[in-house]
């Protein structure tokens, strides 16, 4: 019987080694998987390669996980959080890299890695320095940039519900990067609100299906940054 | 972006219109049954400007289209925000989406118009909204470069002339590129430009603007149209 359900955010998180390449799901606050990278945090994992659209809020989650010291390479959008300073801080001593990517070519390059889909071409950044040094090719009189895919060893997502197979449903804004991560990634570990029986969740609404999920983990009640941030939490 | 801020401690002194008249005048152009991104900062207040009568669905990068004004104090829920991370509310028949399908909106051309904000804009129509090309600064771009070239109608509000008094509108931006000939119209506190295969053309201008004061205060040929209108702005402030 197929079985994906995981006991402790530590087991989910056991095997992500030195060096890993790490997708984080998470907009704001929204959809960020805070046990998750807690767990990672504990585990010890480093010299890890990130990829999220931002840089962590306060001194929890991600923005902890960079405080630590533990993420050589950030890909993102939006290097920039609420009451975050560890990023500003590491990056302006070189002691962290910075692939700046814009929003939308960053998302479409995970979707790309979760479809086959090695690179594409966008009209997105022609002309800008972003565009620096990448192939460029005409199509129909318009300049487009050549992009590579995005794929990683692991994804953290955070879902409202999921089953055994990793069927997952979201809350809200939080959809955001989960569902591409989880097909970009080797190994996606999803922390859910609730686990429910196979069947339960409506097949005509389910969001991401298990095919792409290989870890599902209930926390009944995940803590919010926003909370977080207000009691002035730090993490370890 | 710094300079707006630093801006907004002097709004008093400044001239033309205050910035609930620029979203106000921006807030005419947006037509009935329009798909609209507004950015962070003033071009949010656009929407609550919008004619009535005119249905607007509202789309925000992060994954949600047809939000609503924001929510009362104590209202707000959790996981609920728009891409500037402040709380939101859904109107009637909103959806939520993942972001790849919330960029293929923006970059496929579906985004009908975008309202951004901006640190210069070229006469060729050029804008450079994201980075000063300072040494020191951490570079970050967001979604504005998806915006502007996949938005049909890409429209700017921004002051004619920052805190320190240089032009914004130019006849070459001077720090990094946002996109390349991308948008259609600027509305600053001063006047409206429309970004014409020949440059700048005035539009209209506020109400005790002259022409030639617009000429000093923008940095590159300003060809004025024939019908050249005041703006008559309801009292907002």
């Amino acid at each position: 019987m197929i079985d994906k359900r995981v006991a402790s955010a530590a087991e989910a998180v056991a095997d992500i080694g030195d060096g890993a390449t790490v997708m984080i799901g998470g907009f704001g606050e929204a959809g960020s998987p805070i046990e998750l990278i807690h767990a990672l945090i504990d585990q010890g994992a480093t010299d890890l390669t990130v990829i999220n659209n931002n840089t962590g809020n306060g001194q929890v989650g991600l923005a902890a996980l960079i405080a630590a010291g533990r993420v050589r390479r950030m890909i993102c959008s939006f290097p920039r959080g609420t009451s975050e300073t560890a990023f500003p801080d590491l990056y302006r001593r070189s002691r962290i890299e910075l692939e700046l990517v814009p929003q939308g070519t960053l998302a479409e390059r995970i979707r790309a890695g979760g479809a086959g889909i090695p690179a594409f071409f966008t009209a997105t950044s022609a002309g800008t320095p972003l565009a620096a040094g990448k192939e460029h090719r005409v199509f129909d009189e318009r300049e487009y940039v050549m992009e590579r895919c995005l794929t990683a060893d692991f994804a953290l997502v955070k879902a409202e519900r999921g089953d055994r197979l990793g069927n997952l449903v979201y809350n809200k804004a939080a959809r955001n990067f989960g569902p591409i991560m989880c097909m970009a990634a080797a190994t996606a570990i999803v922390q859910v609100s609730e686990t429910v029986e196979a069947g339960a969740l409506d097949p005509e609404h389910i969001v991401t299906p298990g095919i792409f999920v290989k870890r599902v983990l209930q926390v009944e009640t995940p803590q919010l940054e926003s909370a977080l941030i207000a009691q002035g939490a730090t993490y370890p | 972006m710094s300079d707006n801020t630093a801006a907004m401690s002097t709004t008093k002194e400044r001239r033309g219109l205050t910035r609930p008249q620029m979203a106000w005048r921006a807030a005419q152009d947006i037509f009935d049954g329009a798909y609209v991104n507004l950015g962070i900062g003033i071009p949010e207040m656009v929407a609550r400007f919008v004619p009535e009568g005119r249905e607007v669905i509202y789309h925000t990068e992060n994954g949600v289209l047809g939000f609503g004004p924001p929510p009362e104090p104590g209202e707000e829920v959790p996981e609920l925000i728009n891409a500037g991370k402040k709380p939101i509310t859904l109107n009637p028949g909103a959806s939520f989406f993942h972001h790849a399908d919330s960029f293929a909106m923006i970059r496929g051309g579906h985004i009908d118009i975008c309202i951004l904000g901006a640190l210069q804009v070229g006469d060729n129509g050029d804008l450079a909204n994201w980075s000063t090309g300072a040494k020191d600064a951490v570079p970050a771009v967001g979604g504005a470069m998806d915006l502007v070239a996949g938005v049909r109608r890409v429209y700017v509000i921004a002051d004619h002339v920052t805190s320190r008094g240089e032009p914004k509108f130019l006849h070459r931006c001077t720090y990094p590129l946002t996109g390349a000939g991308v948008i259609q119209r600027i509305y600053s506190n001063l006047a409206v430009l429309d970004i014409t295969p020949e440059g700048f053309l005035l539009r209209e201008t506020a109400p005790g603007v002259t022409v030639e004061e617009l000429r000093e205060l923008t940095d590159a040929p300003l060809a004025v149209a024939e019908d050249l209108k005041t703006i008559e702005a309801p009292s907002l402030s």
